[in-house]
């Protein structure tokens, strides 16, 4: 049967004592720490510091017409300790019309990638960055598709193709 | 095709044909060679492709229609198998392919996602190939069984046995025919599916709204 995480209040502390109180919330023993977006990169340097030296993943949600949603993208970065098995969650919020936080790439080098993804289908710019090309979608593409104003069936970019019929061949 | 059955007379006025000495068109004979030994592409994306292997394997056995020697390289091939969704990175590959294979050359469309795109009616998936590529045999299924394709294959050799030609004047002759209804109408499915989808509708003013 899976456990429950390893309790962080000792990191939570650091943090408050560093930063002041952040809104963090908590989950079936998953802690959320919610950090406002120029404080970013110096809390979760603060978090490697504290131990948590892998970094398991980069995301975002996109809360366009979400009830209650002060801001539009949410980012999520999961973050865990391999000596303590110590987990964290943290948000940063970030809006519209330049979504932008700074790249956590000198961080864990993990984020390379991961990164690549957010800025292909999100279009969130990460600052500094060494090579923010897209990850999934072809290089000529110029939307980014997991936002919610995108339609699903897309804006007729996979009818743009030039047709091959047997003279061509 | 005339044979010359022994013990058979000589009409007055044809030409007498000794033993063993079989007449014919050389197109039937080219056909005849073709359709017997297609070596076909596996250009598999999806689970589609499951089947094509299952298709090549022992119990299927392909090679009983001469179809089992499946080339890596398009340059050896002369029968595509798209088997599987092609999404909209991959279709310049796959045109790619398509044109670095020899005359004369084939193409099935396997499964549902290949002919149509399937239930993937997304941004990034391309709703059927015969869109940018010629096809000449579809199969339905999601995946087909491999039943279903080697009946494909069997129809495609009887197509190329039937309408086959050396010169290849056939191909000319499908370059001529309309384009198939369901492309010509391909391009207004867009505008079509907003005014009649709410989601699509809520999405589109929600876009206009903020622009």
């Amino acid at each position: 049967m899976p456990h429950d995480p390893p309790a962080i209040d000792d990191v939570l502390a650091t943090v408050t004592e560093r930063f002041g109180a952040l809104e963090s919330t908590v989950f079936r023993g998953q802690t959320s720490l919610i950090v406002p977006e120029p404080q970013s990169f110096e809390v979760l340097s603060h978090l490697k510091e504290q131990g948590f030296d892998l970094l398991v993943d980069v995301s975002c949600v996109d809360y366009l017409e979400y009830r209650g949603a002060k801001q539009r993208y949410g980012l999520v970065y999961l973050l865990a300790s391999t000596t303590t098995n110590q987990r964290i969650t943290v948000r940063v919020f970030v809006d519209d019309p330049e979504p932008r936080v700074r790249s956590v790439e000198p961080l864990w080098r993990a984020a390379d990638w991961l990164e690549r993804e957010v800025w292909d289908l999100f279009g969130i710019h990460f600052a500094g960055h060494p090579d923010l090309r897209r990850l999934v979608m072809p290089e000529e593409f110029t939307a980014h598709p997991l936002r919610k104003d995108y339609p699903l069936q897309g804006r007729g970019e996979r009818h743009n193709f030039p047709v091959i019929t047997r003279d061509h061949s | 095709m005339a044979l010359n059955m022994p013990g058979r007379q000589a009409m007055p006025g044809k030409i007498e044909l000794p033993e063993n000495v079989v007449v014919s068109r050389l197109d039937e004979l080219a056909n005849w060679c073709r359709k017997n030994s297609l070596w076909p592409m596996p250009f598999a994306t999806a689970c589609c492709g499951i089947e094509l292997m299952a298709t090549g394997a022992s119990k299927h056995d392909l090679a009983r229609f001469g179809a089992e020697v499946f080339r890596f390289s398009p340059r050896q091939c002369d029968l595509m198998i798209v088997a599987g969704r092609v999404v909209m990175k991959m279709l310049p590959v796959l045109q790619r392919i398509w044109q670095q294979m020899h005359e004369p050359k084939w193409c099935i469309s396997m499964g549902a996602c290949a002919s149509t795109g399937g239930v993937f009616d997304t941004y990034a998936v391309v709703q059927g190939i015969d869109r940018f590529i010629p096809v000449d045999m579809y199969v339905p299924g999601c995946p087909p069984r491999p039943e279903q394709l080697i009946q494909a294959i069997i129809d495609l050799q009887d197509k190329i046995q039937r309408e086959g030609t050396i010169t290849g004047r056939e191909f000319d002759t499908s370059q001529r025919q309309l384009r198939k209804r369901a492309l010509v109408e391909a391009d207004q499915l867009l505008t079509l599916d907003a005014a009649r989808n709410p989601v699509a509708q809520r999405e589109l003013s929600a876009a206009a709204h903020r622009t």
